[in-house]
Order: structure tokens, then C-alpha cells, then sequence
């Protein structure tokens, strides 16, 4: 299972993420500062509310008229002198790449960051063949020297490591000798990094926008690694969701332009490249081959589902960002590679409930997340969604919570059913109580008073009050 | 006006006194005060943890309760949003949708009601303390009321607001939430219950009871001498 971070429980997990303080501390420091960018960065812009909608809008049209656009693009990539792919599943899109290295006879690969490549284990694949993969994104190069320590963050991968960690990683694997300075380690990866692009015999970048009427790919980085990986090797191959796409160069500004102000609060990251192909006659740099991987891999078994918004996102975190529950567990508690509401989302649709089944109920629905996305998927309501087929459809929930909730169903339809429930209550509770609060409550009522007092039931309600004073009565 | 009020569960069976400081603020202010005796709950524990067949059932009921009323005020912008969701989760009945969507447009939560709809900016209220207001998730992101608190609470004589640091974060009730995941949920109200003593205010006031209960709850099981008050309390406040 690719997408799946180690075989631990979830509450094992969250266990592990709430007593690391100094990750939880990062995360604190992080989110807070994502936030006061990302808010400016919509001032900054203006009319925010109607950017949203309008992204809404592109991806929305794009995914109802996939299939269209994804032939269009790979008729112009072809055009262009690349090669397309269309894999199925994960395992197609590695043999895919597996051959094109073995017919490289490529020793060294060099990647730019990349969730899909992540996702479809890629890194994994093309080592068992025996390729050395160097990943550029410094965020990934430390995770990847550091035994592959997954990634805990879309946009930040190492969000959840600090810079004596760093400094550490870095003596023990590559004999650095300097201080926990960020800029001197960074300066240090650079220098070492330098080399192996000059090495390389093959880049892999992501995608994050490919643009269907010109058959280009745009990548949006702050290091400038995507732009190495795609000039310096002779092969470019570029690895994308097949719903990553916009139809022109137009919806790529507003989409881009979104990204980045959502991801990192800036109006434009470093760099942002656009790339058509592979080198024509003339040009200077750039691979002389282009390959183009648009990787399927269960995503459209959500096309025409009430899940197909899910396949709006353009990966800037956004929503992640903003979660209270990411805040406190940190992204390797939810035990795969896409962490936070959306990975809560979209972790089961591409790899099943069985593994994930715990993550849609790890969102209190405070929708902060919706509220952040820049393609408004709304993603509280499908936490609920999946919830909803996991109590109906799959019915994989508790016996007692199920029997509880026909319960529930049938109170709360007939008021006096409903008004016994809450007369007796307070005399079931009573035994609990003391001085009007609750200590210690029974069954479900424990996981509440574990971590605070329940208050006990007053014994006139506000409906027998209000009756009462109708009548004349107390007031 | 007459306003046909939704209690709401917890107010009903928990916090009388909030319901009774509603109903003397709106007859302040001119209303007629219905209560529909059959009302139950909004259907919100069903609704939010799947069981969409067992909500619905709730939903129907309740668009049966109030089908008569002019509006419909509720102290809980969480419940007030519920009413607002029930014409999605009856889309595939368009009879019921049609009832539900009727319902939905006359649902205001009780600020909103007096600040959108009366124009009540100040409800004359005194309350000579220092306080600190927590913006429900709800409230703030599924009914879009964001004004409303701070409009009404700023008039309120004597009373110092003093800003909640990271405001925006939940505070981790979240209905089920709170008990199928208390470890997270305890992480959450921690950290909220933090913000509110940094604020150094006597008074944490809310406009939803869930909320109040899971972060009084939390002050109280941590001998935290910080008042809870709902801002119906607030709002009907005078001086002694």
C-alpha cells in the first residue's frame, strides 16, 4: 500500500504526535504564520470571496470535460516531439519509468518535489532497479537522508523536523561539520546537490498545472530545483494526476496565482516554469527527450461521485494550514502521505477505508478548512460524506452506535419519546452527580469526562419553566 | 413579531437559565414568544456522524414543528445552521426540500435575529466585568454571522472585550467528536482554555452552548476560576 505510512494504529499514532512537543510547537509556530501571509496575501489581491468562485468554476468545467482536455493535451504534447503515458495504476506509471531508465541506462535520477511520485511509491520502484533517486526539494533531500522519513505536510515535507535534527542528519550521512544555521545548512545541501544534477541522467519533476491547449507543464517552485531537473539531465519526464490540467494558459494564471497565495501567502513563488516539450533545434539547454506521465490510479472512480469536488485541489495546503486537528497530531498521524482534511478525504477514496477508515472522523467539522480552500472544496461536508458510507453503505460502524443513532432517529421524531429521554435523565444521571456536575459519566459519556465535568441536568427544564409561566405560574 | 423559538437540546435539559434570559431579552424588544412543545432536537448528532436516514428523521419532524411560524430564533448558531442544511439532505424529496427550504430562510440564530432583523445594536444591557467572546465554528463559518456578537456585545455598559488570541481555532467540541476522539479534542480545548487566561478576562462568553460546555467543562475539571456565560446571559444582563 503506497499511500499508507507504517503499520501503527491511528490512536497509536496520535498518541506518538501529541507528546512530540517540539513538532507540535513547529506546527504552532507555522500555522500561525501561514496565516497572517495567507490573509494578507488575499487583501493584497482583492474581491478574494469572487477569485474563489472563479476557481471553483475552472476546475469544475476542467473535471466535467476531462476527457476532452486530457486528449487535447496529449495530442499537443505529442505535437511538441514528447511522449505521452497514460497509466491505469501505480504500478503501470513505475514499469513505465522503469523502462525509459533502463533504456537510458541511467545510474542517477534527479527529482523535484512531487506528491503523485510520493504517492505511486515511485522512488521505491526505480531503487529496486537498481537507479540511485536523489530528491532536490531540500525538504525532501533531508526526509529522504534521514532513513526516507515520510513527508508530514504537502507543501512542507519536513515541517515536523527541527534544524538541530537537520544538522544531525546531515554529519552522521554526509559529514557536515558546520553549525545548525539554516542558511549554512542550506548552503551546505546546495553544494552537494550541485553535483548530482551535473550527475543526472534522467530529472522526474511533478506537475503541478499541465496546460491542455499548448501541451506545456508549469512547475512552482521557491528553490529553482524543478527548473535544474528539467534542463541539466537529457530526459525529462514529468509525473502528474491525470485531473492536474487547465485548458489555457489563461485559467494557469488564476489557478497559479491562487497557489501560491494559498500555499505560502506570496503572489508568485521564485520560480514558476513553464515547459513544452523537449529541446527544438537551436535552444540552448533543456532534455532532449520528454516524457509525460498522467497517472489514473483510482482517481476516476470519483469522477461522477459525490466526491468528484475532492478532485479540485491543486495541493497548496491551505487547508492543512488551518486545521486544529493537524495543529495538535502533526501530519504523520494520519498515516498516509496526504495528511489533513484533504488527505482525510482523499486518503480513503484512492486507497480504500480499510486503512484509513479512522481518518474522517479526525476533524471536529469546524469547516476552517473549507473555509481556506481557494477552489472551495468543501471538505467538512465531505468528512460527512464519507462518514455516511461508512454508517450506511459499508456499515462498518460500532453495533451499539448504530442501535444508539436509530435511537435517536426515532426520538427525535416523536416528541414524547424525546421529552421521556429528557425528563429521566436527570434521574439516570443522578447517581453521577455531585454539587450539578459529572465527574465520572457512564458508557460513551466517559470519553467526555475524562477530559472534563459534565454538567448534570438541571431538574426543571426550560420547557417545563416556560410552561409554567404560560400559566401563570414561576417566572 | 412573533418568534417561535427553538431551545435547542442542551439549552433545554442543561441550561434552562439560557433559555429564559432569551425569552425576557426578545420580549424586551417587542416579540411574542411561541414554543412549540413538540420540538426535539435538530438531528445535528445523526446528521454529522453519517447516519443521514435516522437525520432525516429529526429534520422532517421539526419542519413540521415549526411550518406555522413566522421565524424561527435559536440561542445556538450551530442548531440555526442544521435547520439550514436540512433542504440538502432532503434534496431527493422535493416536496419535503420545498418545506425544508421555508424553514430554512425564516431559521436566524438569536444575535442574528436582533441584529439583522430588529436592527438592535445595543439591547441595553450592564455588565460591569472584563470578558472575552469565543467565535463558534458554526456560527462564524456555516451561518457567515461574524458581526452580530461583536455589534451587541461592544454596547453593553461596563463590559471591557478583551480579544481571544487564535480566536478562529475550534475548541474541539464538535458534537461526537469530543468523545470518540478526547484525546485530540482535549489537545484542542487545552490550548483554547490557554488563550482565554492569557486574555486575563473574568468572563468567557459564547454564543453556543456545546462550545461552553466542552471549554467550562474543561475550566472547571481544571479549577480555572474564569466565568462561563452564554451571550444570551450577556445580552439580558442588568445592572443589580
Amino acid at each position: 500500500m503506497p499511500m499508507k505510512i507504517g503499520e501503527r494504529s491511528f490512536d497509536d499514532r496520535v498518541q506518538k504526535g501529541i507528546s512530540n512537543d517540539y513538532m507540535r510547537q513547529t506546527v504552532r509556530q507555522a500555522q500561525g504564520r501561514l496565516h497572517t501571509k495567507k490573509a494578507q496575501a488575499e487583501e493584497d489581491l482583492g474581491q478574494w470571496e469572487k477569485w474563489r468562485t472563479l476557481s471553483d468554476e475552472i476546475r469544475s468545467h476542467t473535471l466535467e470535460n476531462l476527457d476532452y482536455y486530457l486528449e487535447q493535451l496529449s495530442e499537443n504534447v505529442v505535437k511538441n516531439g514528447g511522449h505521452v503515458f497514460f497509466a491505469e495504476t501505480a504500478e503501470e506509471a513505475n514499469q513505465y519509468v522503469k523502462e525509459i531508465a533502463a533504456k537510458k541506462q541511467a545510474k542517477k535520477i534527479i527529482k523535484s518535489k512531487s506528491m503523485v511520485t510520493e504517492e505511486i511509491s515511485m522512488n521505491e520502484a526505480l531503487e529496486k532497479a537498481g537507479c540511485e533517486v536523489i530528491e532536490s526539494d531540500l525538504g525532501e533531500y533531508i526526509l529522504q537522508m534521514d532513513d526516507h522519513d515520510p513527508p508530514s505536510h504537502i507543501v512542507a515535507p519536513a515541517l515536523h523536523k527541527n534544524k538541530e535534527q537537520i544538522r544531525e542528519t546531515f554529519e552522521e550521512r554526509k559529514g557536515y561539520d558546520k553549525t545548525a544555521k539554516p542558511e549554512e545548512l542550506t548552503q551546505f545541501a546546495r553544494e552537494q546537490l550541485r553535483q548530482e544534477f551535473l550527475e543526472a541522467d534522467i530529472g522526474i519533476t511533478g506537475c503541478n498545472f499541465a496546460v491542455a491547449e499548448s501541451g506545456s507543464i508549469s512547475l512552482v517552485t521557491n528553490e529553482g530545483n524543478a527548473r535544474l531537473a528539467t534542463t541539466i539531465p537529457k530526459t525529462h519526464i514529468s509525473v502528474m494526476g491525470m485531473e492536474r490540467l487547465v485548458p489555457t494558459w489563461e485559467e494557469l494564471d488564476v489557478l497559479v496565482s491562487m497557489l501560491c497565495r494559498s500555499a505560502v501567502g506570496q503572489k508568485l513563488t521564485s520560480y514558476v516554469t513553464g515547459l513544452s516539450g523537449p529541446k527544438e533545434d537551436g535552444d540552448l539547454d533543456g532534455p532532449e527527450e520528454f516524457h509525460l506521465v498522467i497517472v489514473d490510479n483510482g482517481r476516476s472512480n470519483i469522477l461522477g461521485t459525490a466526491f468528484q469536488s475532492a478532485l479540485h485541489c491543486i495541493r497548496c495546503a491551505a487547508c492543512i494550514n488551518v486545521c486544529p486537528v493537524y495543529r495538535h497530531v502533526g501530519g504523520h498521524s494520519y498515516g498516509s502521505i496526504y495528511p489533513g482534511p484533504i488527505g482525510a478525504v482523499l486518503s480513503p477514496l484512492l486507497e480504500g477505508y480499510e486503512d484509513h477508515k479512522d481518518l474522517p472522523y479526525a476533524s471536529s467539522l469546524c469547516a476552517a478548512c473549507t473555509d481556506a480552500c481557494p477552489v472551495k472544496i468543501p471538505l467538512h461536508e465531505l468528512l460527512i460524506e464519507h462518514r455516511k458510507v461508512i454508517a450506511e453503505k459499508e456499515r462498518k460502524t460500532p453495533l451499539g452506535e448504530t442501535y444508539a443513532m436509530k435511537g435517536f432517529g426515532l426520538a427525535a421524531s416523536s416528541p414524547g419519546l424525546f421529552q421521556m429521554a429528557a425528563k429521566t435523565a436527570p434521574y439516570m444521571l443522578s447517581p453521577f452527580a455531585k454539587d450539578g456536575t459529572i465527574e465520572k459519566g457512564p458508557g460513551p459519556l466517559r470519553g467526555w469526562t475524562d477530559v472534563r465535568d459534565f454538567p448534570a441536568p438541571e431538574k426543571e427544564r426550560f420547557r417545563d419553566w416556560f410552561k409554567n409561566r404560560q400559566k401563570g405560574g414561576s417566572s | 413579531m412573533k418568534v417561535s423559538l427553538f431551545i435547542t437540546c442542551l439549552a433545554d435539559v442543561f441550561y434552562p437559565g439560557v433559555g429564559k434570559d432569551v425569552v425576557e431579552l426578545l420580549e424586551r424588544h417587542g416579540c411574542e414568544i411561541d414554543f412549540p412543545e413538540k420540538q426535539t432536537c435538530c438531528g445535528q448528532p445523526a446528521y454529522n456522524s453519517g447516519y443521514h436516514r435516522d437525520a432525516k428523521k429529526a429534520a422532517k419532524h421539526m419542519i413540521q414543528t415549526f411550518e406555522h411560524a413566522e421565524a424561527v430564533v435559536t440561542p445556538s448558531g450551530s442548531c440555526a445552521a442544521m435547520f439550514k442544511e436540512y433542504p440538502e439532505l432532503l434534496h431527493d424529496e422535493e416536496e419535503w426540500k420545498r418545506r425544508a427550504e421555508a424553514l430554512s430562510e425564516k431559521t436566524y440564530e438569536l444575535t442574528e435575529f436582533l441584529y439583522r432583523v430588529l436592527h438592535i445594536t445595543d439591547t441595553g444591557a450592564e455588565l460591569p466585568a472584563s470578558a472575552t467572546y469565543h467565535t463558534s465554528c458554526h456560527m462564524t463559518r456555516l451561518l457567515g454571522e461574524k458581526e452580530a456578537p461583536y455589534q451587541l456585545l461592544s454596547n453593553v455598559k461596563g463590559l471591557t472585550l478583551k480579544e481571544l488570541p487564535n480566536k478562529q481555532n475550534c475548541c474541539g467540541f464538535g458534537g461526537t467528536f469530543a468523545v470518540k476522539m478526547s484525546s485530540i479534542s482535549e489537545q484542542m480545548v487545552d490550548e483554547k482554555v490557554d488563550s482565554i487566561e492569557e486574555t486575563e478576562a473574568d468572563i468567557l462568553i459564547g454564543a453556543d452552548c456545546g462550545c461552553l460546555m466542552n471549554i467550562g467543562g474543561r475550566m472547571q475539571r481544571k479549577d480555572k476560576p474564569v466565568h462561563v456565560m452564554h451571550i444570551a446571559q450577556v445580552l439580558n444582563s442588568r445592572e443589580k
